[in-house]
């Protein structure tokens, strides 16, 4: 399992929206588990499906019984983007940055967008394997981003 | 099978001047009244003829706001279509024609108007502290605009299928070089070629600048219903083969995670079009197809089964879209990368053109005219009009 980590810096620079659970609490669990540094996805407690986002029903069997599970952190590049034209005043220094999807197989292959530490110029091949970084940021919230494993 | 086909008919066409974005010398209210009574005067009936409105994508011109500024005796149908970006065009269209073969109205405009410059942008992100729901999982991560949201699953679709660039330059290439027969378009006296497409700027890869729609002012409009008063009409009918909407399984699961990623989610949708319509795709002779951007109209052209997801590469060049010679000639007024970006109802006009036999790139004898409405989203729809 990787280690925690705290980043020296954010891949990105502050000034971006921060991830706030919703009103009803539907991810109030997996914003406070990255905060704790755990990466968790909500899973059905009755036919073990797992759902990202999450959802206040299970797609699989209609239970509403649902849960979340820790997960291992450890996936692999589903697809990924280069971003090179800044749409948010706080990006406008930060392009060329690589936004992932990734693909997590120990979590029924549920995906998760993130950015990719490191040179964004680095050539990026899908299939890559990536591990979670915790990305903690002031007020209180922590991004889930990827490091090549 | 009890269907809407050859029930209805699109029998009037209007849209204003089309305008970049910001450009447009009047409000946005007074293009889309503008765009109405233009399609009105085409189908040669009094406006007040008019009883039903549908429109997609949270039109900002309310049906009874139109209504009431236009005069109108009464109105019976009002309808919107659920979901953004230009998936709504062809929907609209068959909402109206559902109204109509239904008997709730006679005359169903379906309308679209956009001046961004008078209101918000869509490429750009609204400034906010905080974000919950959906976006909480893309917005802190920089991933916001629509380019953004696409380019992700563009690139899984080149990755399964062995797509690359060349594929999307012949999209942009096609519709810029239609643009330069059609004074109407934004593009016009503006042509493309291939070095300046590649040469261009990556908004994000893989989107190059000319793979993005165009933000543009304006408004259209087309007037549906049914095909005996559509036949006493001046224009030639372009009668509704087939009209259909949806989306396939769970499209809309939060931060990516649709099951079948690599689609434009037609894939449900393309065979109820085709079983309605009794055709198959080669018997369609001209296509407009949304272009949000270029990736999705090719994954939509697969998915509506004109060529196989692994021969993209022999199918998605420039010299079948280009008319006049093209197999199959795309987006023949220029569409939303060069004509206008009028959320798509543009190409719904310029397929009723081509069964009229009157685009300014004439397919030669067009019988089947067939429109895709927002690859990539959800819900999503398509129509297929004959002349
Ligand atoms: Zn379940």
């Amino acid at each position: 399992m990787p280690t925690e980590q705290h980043s020296a810096k954010s891949v990105l620079p502050e000034g971006l929206p921060a991830p706030q659970s919703t009103r009803d609490g539907l991810d109030q669990g997996f914003w406070d588990a990255a905060r704790r540094h755990e990466l968790v996805v909500q899973r059905c407690n009755d036919c073990a499906t797992f759902q990202f986002g999450p959802e206040w029903i299970c797609h699989n069997c209609r239970s509403t019984n649902l849960g979340w599970h820790r997960v291992s952190g450890r996936g692999r590049v589903y697809s990924w983007e280069r971003v090179w034209h800044p749409v948010h005043p706080a990006l406008r220094d930060a392009c060329p940055y690589m936004v992932v999807l990734v693909e997590l197989p120990d979590a029924g292959n549920v995906r998760m967008v993130g950015n990719l530490t490191g040179d964004a110029r680095d050539e990026l091949t899908i299939g890559t394997p990536v591990e979670v970084v915790f990305e903690d940021h002031q007020p209180g919230f922590t991004l889930v981003q990827w490091r090549r494993a | 099978m009890n269907t809407i086909k050859d029930k209805v008919a699109i029998c009037g066409i209007g849209e204003t001047t089309y305008y970049k974005r910001g450009t447009a010398p009047v409000p946005e209210f007074r293009l889309a009244c503008e765009a109405i009574t233009k399609a009105a005067d085409d189908a040669g009936i009094p406006v007040t003829d008019i009883d039903g409105f549908a429109s997609y994508s949270n039109e900002r011109n309310d049906a009874s706001r139109v209504a009431t500024a236009l005069g109108l005796p009464h109105f019976s149908f009002s309808n919107m279509f659920w979901g953004g970006g230009g998936g709504g065009g062809s929907g609209a269209v068959a909402n109206a024609a559902a109204a109509v073969a239904a008997g709730y109205a006679k005359y169903v405009v379906v309308y679209r108007a956009l001046a961004q410059g008078q209101f918000g942008r869509f490429g750009q992100a609204a400034p906010a502290k905080t974000i919950s729901g959906d976006f909480a999982y893309t917005l802190p991560y920089g991933l916001m605009s629509p380019a953004q949201m696409f380019a992700m699953r563009v690139r899984r679709f080149m990755h399964e299928h062995h797509v690359e660039q060349e594929a999307f330059a012949a999209v942009a290439l096609a519709s810029y070089h239609h643009a330069q027969f059609n004074p109407r378009a934004v593009m016009y006296g503006r042509p493309l070629t291939r070095e300046a497409y590649y040469e261009s700027r990556w908004i994000v890869e893989p989107f190059h600048l000319y793979d993005c729609c165009l933000e543009n002012d304006g408004a259209a409009a087309c007037i549906v219903t049914s095909a005996e008063r559509a036949r006493d009409l001046k224009p030639k009918p372009a009668y509704l083969m087939a009209a259909a909407q949806g989306s396939d399984y769970r499209q809309n699961a939060p931060a990516h995670n649709a099951p079948d990623y690599a689609t434009s989610n037609f894939k449900t949708l393309a065979p109820r079009l085709f079983e309605m319509a009794e055709i198959g795709p080669q018997d369609v002779d001209v296509v407009q197809a949304y272009e949000n951007f270029t990736g999705g109209v090719v994954m939509s052209l697969v998915e509506h089964g004109f060529c196989d997801a692994d021969a993209v590469m022999d199918f998605c060049v420039y010299e079948n879209f280009a008319w006049p010679n093209g197999k199959l000639p795309l987006n023949t007024s220029g569409g939303n990368l060069a004509e206008c970006y009028m959320h798509g109802l543009e190409l719904v006009l310029e397929a009723v053109r081509q069964v009229r036999g009157a685009s300014t790139c004439q397919v030669k004898d067009a019988a089947i005219s067939m429109v895709v409405s927002g690859p990539m989203v959800t819900p999503v729809s398509s129509l297929i009009l004959r002349g």
